[in-house]
């Protein structure tokens, strides 16, 4: 793969991670680092050493777009734990983010890259 | 600016749908997006169906189907009771599905700005996977109404659509609307956003539903306009009912063929026409059947194929009365020279009859075709659909070249015409008068032949009787005047000198 993405992948806390999300985004474009920037700075915030997050770039893997039925990009997918949760934007409101991926971290506002 | 000469050449691709193919002189632009927009019910998915099937069956074309209301195993049901093998199609490789329906088990927010990248290469994969050259989705606004952002919903119609632009694909993008007239776009946007806008309808007048299609705009192509009839059938799908081999074209054949009585035949100096549309008008019981039966027995018992379309009485009811004239329709029907197709004419739309009759033609290829009668239709009809029945139903035997002989019945017992008369009149070729006649105390019964293109025809109202063995036409009426009217009377009372008169103007006693 050659998205040149800032990080394909990042596991923090070692593969054992609670929480597994995947984010599928559309090639390297502002809306794609801007919501990979707002979910890694969510996770690092809430559950700095045990999550994994998975990117996607839809435009070189349309196969796993198509598996996950994955309609709007940016999208992330919260694999681990179940059930499985959705949030489809550029994250531009971490405590919305929290809320809809279940995710609770305290003082996120005001710090969303935009 | 510089002027130039070449105009661009527009290559089209066939819809897999005939009728719109004649409307658009050949079908859609190639490459282009166009909008197909109905109310609920209006045949959009069938629609969009069609025009992948047509292009898998008839032109080696892949399809991609993206599906965003019904589900796949939904849409493989549907188009199976319509006949199209959508499984089967998947299963060669020629029909691909991009299943974007929403699923409500899955929670999705929206937190921020979003696009439908995804989705697009979803389909460009699709496309680019199994070489497919026609798109559909299905439906625009089922996909849209998801998101609730109004700017990004129009911004990404636009994406889209020109995604599949860029694809080199043909598509169809099928979208709701809430009424059958007045604005096109349920978002404001959709007919600029496509390069074609095609319209179905689904309306209710005189109690009776009605489907059409109009091409509303098709940038860059001749097109015929104006709402064209559409129905629905199994095995068969969306059929746009448009003029077959448009309207006038048809070859007019001078070979003469027996009507099934000597008699008329001679009335009409030597048959009818081939490819002649006849019409019998009469009162309820002047023999309008019996007719049918001599035409039909004319052709059948000579081996030409005939066909009869009764929407009045049955097929047992056809038998018994044949019978009683001394013919006999059950070993025409197993010698294969006779086909009856009896048929309430509430049990289907005035267009469902019509494809019926069209189908039974191709499939029969008759040389004689008899319609017992028009008034029985014309009744489940409105004024509109009739007519545009009519002309559909005429060019389509005349483009075949057959013959065929149509009744309707007259209101009035004595004299009168029919409704029917008059919006079929201007079709026929020919035109015959069955009229009861009232004359010294009793009812007799008159025959004449009122119109006969292209040829001479006898004049004057014969009177004919029935019996065991069929019609027989006998002399004209005689110093009689009013038969049409429904009032005869004897001009020989009234003017001895008018009987000398029309005979000095009929000196050959009978063909002028």
């Amino acid at each position: 793969m050659s998205t040149g993405l800032p990080s394909c992948e990042t596991d923090a806390g070692g593969s054992g991670g609670t929480h597994h999300f995947r984010l599928f985004v559309a090639g390297e474009s502002p809306r794609s680092s801007r919501a990979i920037s707002n979910l890694t700075l969510l996770c690092q915030r809430a559950i700095p050493d045990a999550h994994k997050i998975e990117v996607i770039d839809v435009l070189e893997r349309p196969d796993l777009a198509e598996a996950a039925f994955v309609l709007a990009t940016p999208m992330v997918m919260r694999m681990q734990p179940l059930p499985q949760r959705r949030a489809v934007g550029d994250f531009n409101d971490l405590a919305r983010l929290a809320a809809a991926i279940d995710l609770h971290a305290p003082d996120t506002r005001d710090e969303t890259a935009s | 600016m510089t002027a130039t000469d070449q105009k661009p050449v527009i290559v089209k691709v066939p819809t897999g749908h005939p009728g719109l193919d004649q409307i658009l002189r050949g079908g859609m632009p190639i490459g282009r997006t166009t909008l197909v927009t109905g109310t609920a019910g209006s045949g959009k998915t069938i629609f969009a169906m069609q025009y992948l099937v047509g292009g898998i069956r008839d032109h080696d074309e892949s399809a991609v189907f993206v599906t965003c209301e019904e589900t796949p195993d939904s849409i493989r049901e549907n188009a199976e009771s319509l006949g199209f093998a959508i499984s089967g199609h998947e299963a060669d490789g020629t029909w691909t599905f991009v299943d974007a329906t929403y699923d409500p088990g899955i929670e999705e927010e929206v937190v921020g700005a979003f696009d439908f990248s995804a989705l697009i290469a979803r389909i460009r994969h699709a496309v680019t996977t199994t070489g497919a050259t026609r798109v559909a989705i299905d439906s625009l606004g089922a996909l849209m109404t998801r998101y609730d952002d109004a700017h990004i919903v129009r911004r990404e119609m636009l994406r889209v659509s020109n995604a599949l632009r860029a694809m080199k694909v043909t598509s169809i993008l099928t979208n709701e609307r809430a009424q059958e007239q007045g604005e096109i776009a349920r978002f404001g946007v959709e007919e600029y956003v496509c390069d074609n806008v095609l319209v179905l309808r689904n309306t209710l007048a005189e109690e009776a539903r009605r489907r059409t299609l109009e091409v509303l705009k098709m940038r860059g192509v001749d097109h015929l306009t104006g709402e064209f009839p559409v129905t629905i059938l199994p095995g068969q799908g969306l059929v746009v009912l448009t003029l077959e081999g448009t309207a006038l074209d048809a070859e007019s054949s001078t070979i003469r063929i027996h009507s099934g009585l000597d008699a008329l035949d001679e009335m009409c100096a030597g048959g009818m026409f081939r490819d002649s549309i006849s019409l019998v008008s009469g009162a309820t019981g002047t023999g309008k059947t019996l007719l049918v039966t001599e035409f039909v027995d004319g052709g059948a018992s000579r081996g030409e194929r005939s066909l009869i379309f009764s929407f009045e009485e049955s097929r047992a009811q056809l038998f018994r009365n044949a019978a009683g004239w001394g013919r006999d329709f059950v070993a025409l029907e197993e010698a294969g020279t006779l086909r009856i197709e009896a048929i309430y004419p509430e049990m289907r739309s005035l267009e469902d009859h019509l494809v019926a009759i069209m189908n039974a033609v191709d499939e029969y290829q008759p040389t004689r075709i008899a319609i017992d009668s028009l008034s029985a239709l014309e009744r489940i009809s409105t004024e509109r659909s009739f007519r545009e029945f009519l002309i559909g139903l005429t060019s389509f035997i005349k483009h075949r070249q057959i013959a065929s002989l149509m009744t309707a019945t007259a209101r009035t017992l004595l004299g009168g015409e029919s409704l029917t008369e008059a919006h079929i009149s201007t079709l026929t070729d020919m035109i015959i008068l069955l009229r009861y006649v009232e004359m010294g105390g009793e009812i007799r019964r008159g025959f004449a032949v009122l119109k006969l293109r292209g040829s001479t025809h006898d004049k004057r109202i014969h009177e004919f009787t029935v019996d065991g063995s069929g019609m027989q036409i006998g002399g004209p009426f005689r110093g009689v005047t009013g038969i049409l009217s429904g009032a005869p009377r004897s001009v020989a009372e009234a003017s001895p000198d008018l009987e000398i008169v029309s005979q000095m103007f009929d000196a050959d006693g009978g063909l002028r």
